[in-house]
């Protein structure tokens, strides 16, 4: 090595980025394109967070820049170039529209049929609203309800400000940072998402969705959703939304991680309606989440979701059944039309006594789509009287679309039970016949029949939600039988 | 030096004892290559994530037979079905015993396939069949680029063939590590019929790996019965790659039965190229020790109005892995399809273990495809019923099992495989019960 001279050091500093070049540029509302360790401090910076969460960032960042892409599922998609993603911008607080007339019409017309109240629709499109809306006592009320019990419900940006030692001691526990690809991505430039705690033996009163919807604005590009469940107590919550959502962003690579202590029980119910792009395929979101649940001891996590947007779906919720008589429940929906692609399934990793899980997972793909289920069922050598239940069903609609299934089981104890079973079947036409005779025309009978099908999931559903999936599965399928 | 560059130097070797300037010949020097690129698998491909060959591979195995030996008929006749009259190819550490075979040409080809690449009278045969339904993975490459010898046998129009055909590789171990790689082609033409049995025979504890490929081509209706009797040393390992091609209305059944080997993996494909053909796959696995058997089946549905049965059971003890991977791709253009597969585990054993993934890929809507797969253990119900009427437990386990597994010996239209087999299971079992009721 020859010594540092004077030029050397000139040379490295023009090509070195200014390290605190970000500290002028705090302010902005939108970061500058690309990725490097500088914007990870400063998303960390911009919310204020303490020193801990920004070496956790930066150690993410650090395990992704080694990672690649994965590419085993059964999705083409050209991949997006991450040098090209702007990684932080903030709320834009000023509405996009003036009045509801602006909005389009289209977008009103899918309202209209949800079933989604004016004040809502408004809301959701982005429409300016008068200062005082119901929503925001409603609200309040909703706050005060819950912090009686003792129940944290917030930001997760808020949780690390307010609750430190709940989110370091179990953020990155279920999803660690090297985890994948996406989830190492999420964890070093998460920009916001939920929070949520339930002390130990309360029964959260209501759905924590009800709650989010009225409450929550856009959800970022980057969630990051924490759960936990203290011993002996009950949850259901839900994420997303029936209305369509017409986000620009490319790209969601979410991070959901749930906790159930002792006897806790969490019951997550997930409605993804993103822009699926349009009838040609062009556009489109890109959804790469990780989702996984921790059960203790009696503890019980149970997935619920209804999958019908996105360009392309990768998304496993899955169970860690690490305490003995713990449970795991898997239950989706998964519809693709015109030129989806989803790749989605569950795993459920049994490693306590007398654990047990079921899989009850629909496919229904029509148009030119791709629907496949992927599942791993384990059972290790410890895990006696095991229990596994599946069952991936798959509905096609037309010869263009394909269904796919790609189920693993291991198995390392003898003591283990395992029923896999998958079917794959069309709409008959008999069926169709029955419902035209009977004065039922052809769409509607598809309804009836596809409504059929995804019972078991849709009952899964909490109440109000599972009419709106119903009827988000019937506009999901609308022109796609000719 | 490793088995593949051992391989690949050998194959020069291999070059200078055999006429160069064939059309099989080409094939052999593009098989070569591939392997060279694509070298064994390993567990990081999909198709492998279960199975590794690393502990095989290892060994130092001598690829030519350096003499020939003989062997007395009555010293292997066990390994026969001695029971019934067939013909016979018989294979003693790769090359061919013709005082053991009962071979003909007299209406038919049964006969040996070094006969069938020297002989201009086979060139079309050869040109029309030869590594046409093989795929060009690594494994089957590597036999592809080795091919000399194997069974040829080649059925005319409509010919009932009058007794079964039985094709037994014996390894001597003679040499302390011995690899062999026969290649069989079997074409059967419109209308014909043909049973078929082949087996893998080691003699001794030295270690033999076997990496077999076997083309089948079944024409218009005709009808093939294949059963696969696998009750090898626990030293000896068989790679078996079986591709079989099917034209319309032909039917055929592949039986699967393994009981032994140190490490066992069957790669199993069917395509079907046409419309209202029948393909059945079924196998019983019953394996103890540090075993390892691997089902790797695909069948192919590119026609409408076909159909597919799968039935795969396995008993596992001691510290044995099974593993099935079963894939079905039913193509756009395969309306009406028909497929099912089954798959059902026993573990009898905490140290056993079962990794399986039954596998569906479908772009066609008018069609039935489902598969079931299960692992579990005996009924105990069923055995508290068989001892309090008396039945030791051993005897009442071994009846349990093999109720369990019998279905699968239903369509074996033998009756004297059925015997062999239900002796093997009973052996297996380890009881003296006379399965045949």
């Amino acid at each position: 090595m020859s010594k540092y001279t004077e030029d050397d050091l000139r040379e490295e500093l023009k090509t070195k980025e200014y390290e605190y070049g970000f500290y002028t540029d705090i302010e902005s509302d939108t970061f500058p394109v690309g990725l490097n360790e500088d914007i990870v401090r400063a998303i960390s910076q911009k919310k204020e967070e303490p020193q801990w969460m920004t070496d956790w960032r930066l150690e993410a960042f650090r395990i992704w820049k080694e990672m690649t892409e994965p590419e085993w599922a059964n999705v083409k998609y050209e991949k997006p170039d991450f040098q090209a993603i702007s990684y932080y911008s903030a709320p834009n607080s000023k509405p996009k529209y003036n009045s509801i007339d602006e909005v389009d019409p289209e977008l009103l017309a899918t309202f209209e049929k949800l079933g989604i109240s004016l004040d809502e629709q408004k809301k959701l499109a982005g429409v300016a609203m008068d200062v005082v809306v119901d929503s925001v006592s409603v609200a309040t009320t909703f706050k005060k309800t819950l912090g009686e019990k003792g129940i944290i419900f917030c930001s997760i940006s808020e949780a690390i400000k307010e609750h430190p030692e709940l989110v370091k001691k179990y953020i990155g526990t279920v999803v660690p940072q090297k985890d994948n690809f996406y989830a190492a991505l999420n964890s070093a430039v998460f920009s916001d998402g939920s929070f949520c705690y339930i002390p130990k033996g309360v029964k959260c009163p209501m759905e924590l969705s009800t709650y989010f919807r009225i409450n929550q604005a856009g959800t970022g590009q980057f969630e990051r959703t924490l759960v936990i469940a203290d011993k002996g107590s009950y949850v259901s919550y839900l994420e997303g939304c029936t209305a369509p959502s017409r986000d620009e962003n490319q790209l969601h690579a979410a991070v959901v991680e749930l906790i159930a202590l002792d006897d806790a029980e969490i019951k997550y119910s997930t409605v993804q309606n993103w822009y699926p792009g349009n009838a040609e395929g062009k556009g489109g979101v890109f959804n790469f989440v990780t989702k996984r649940g921790f059960c203790e001891t009696n503890a019980k996590i149970s997935w619920t979701q209804v999958e019908t947007g996105s360009a392309i779906t990768w998304k496993y919720p899955s169970c860690i059944l690490k305490g003995d008589n713990s449970i795991g429940e898997f239950y989706s929906i998964a519809v693709t039309n015109n030129y989806q692609q989803a790749d989605t399934g569950t795993k459920m990793i049994h490693l306590g006594k007398n654990t047990k899980s079921t899989i009850i997972s629909k496919g229904i793909s029509a148009g030119k789509s791709q629907n496949s289920y992927r599942g791993l069922v384990q059972i290790s050598s410890r895990a006696e009287n095991a229990r596994n239940f599946s069952q991936c069903d798959s509905l096609l609609m037309g010869n263009a679309c394909g269904a796919h299934t790609f189920p693993y089981i291991e198995v390392k104890n003898k003591s283990a039970k395992i029923e896999h079973e998958a079917t794959t079947s069309k709409i008959g036409e008999d069926q169709i016949f029955y419902c035209n005779q009977r004065g039922i025309d052809t769409e509607k009978a598809i309804a009836l029949i596809v409504n059929g099908f995804s019972k078991d999931v849709l009952n899964k559903l909490p109440m109000e939600f599972a009419v709106e999936a119903q009827k988000l599965l019937e506009i999901s399928l609308e022109g796609s039988v000719g | 030096m490793d088995l593949k560059e051992k391989l690949i130097a050998s194959f020069l070797v291999f070059e200078n004892q055999t006429d160069v300037d064939t059309y099989v010949h080409d094939i052999r020097t593009d098989a070569i290559k591939t392997f060279e690129e694509k070298g064994f698998p390993s567990k990081k491909e999909e198709a492998w994530k279960y199975t590794s060959l690393n502990s095989i591979l290892k060994q130092d195995y001598s690829v030519f037979p350096k003499q020939e030996n003989a062997l007395e008929y009555k010293d292997i006749k066990k390994y026969f079905i001695h029971d019934i009259d067939t013909y016979k190819i018989v294979f003693i550490d790769g090359k061919y015993s013709s005082h053991l075979s009962q071979t003909t040409h007299d209406g038919m080809d049964v006969c040996l396939m070094s006969a069938a690449l020297s002989k201009p009278k086979y060139r079309l045969v050869i040109e029309n069949y030869f590594n046409v339904a093989a795929t060009k993975d690594s494994l089957t490459s590597l036999n592809t680029a080795f091919s000399s010898e194997g069974a040829y046998i080649h059925i005319p129009k409509n010919k009932l063939v009058d007794k079964p055909i039985q094709i037994i590789n014996f390894s001597t171990g003679n040499e302390s590590a011995t690899m062999v790689q026969p290649r069989n082609l079997i074409v059967v033409e419109e209308n014909s019929h043909v049973q078929i049995i082949e087996r893998h025979q080691s003699l001794t504890d030295n270690p033999v790996l076997t990496n077999s490929v076997t083309e089948v081509f079944t024409k218009k209706r005709a009808i093939v019965d294949y059963y696969k009797i696998q009750n090898d040393n626990t030293n000896a390992s068989l790679i078996d790659n079986t591709f079989i091609k099917q034209l319309r209305e032909s039917i055929c059944s592949v039986h699967t039965f393994s009981f032994g080997g140190k490490l066992t993996r069957n790669n199993l494909n069917f395509y079907q190229h046409g419309e209202r053909i029948d393909s059945t796959l079924k196998g019983i696995t019953i394996i103890g020790d540090k075993q390892h058997v691997d089902h790797n089946t695909l069948v192919h549905h590119i026609e409408p109005n076909c159909e597919s049965h799968q039935d795969y059971k396995g008993i596992f003890g001691d510290s044995a892995t099974g593993v099935f991977n079963g894939k079905v791709v039913v193509e756009k253009e395969a309306q009406k399809t028909n497929a099912f597969q089954a798959n059902n585990n026993i573990l009898v054993s905490d140290k056993a273990a079962i990794n399986t993934k039954p596998q569906l890929e479908i772009f066609a809507d008018d069609v039935k495809c489902s598969h079931g797969c299960t692992i579990g253990q005996l009924d105990e119900s069923a055995m508290f019923y068989l001892r309090s009427r008396g039945i030791p437990e051993k005897e009442a386990k071994a009846l349990l099992m093999y109720a369990f597994s019998n279905n699968v010996l239903d369509s074996v239209k033998i009756p004297e495989i059925k015997q062999r087999i239900n002796k093997i299971i009973a052996n297996k079992l380890g009881v003296n019960i006379g399965f045949d009721l």
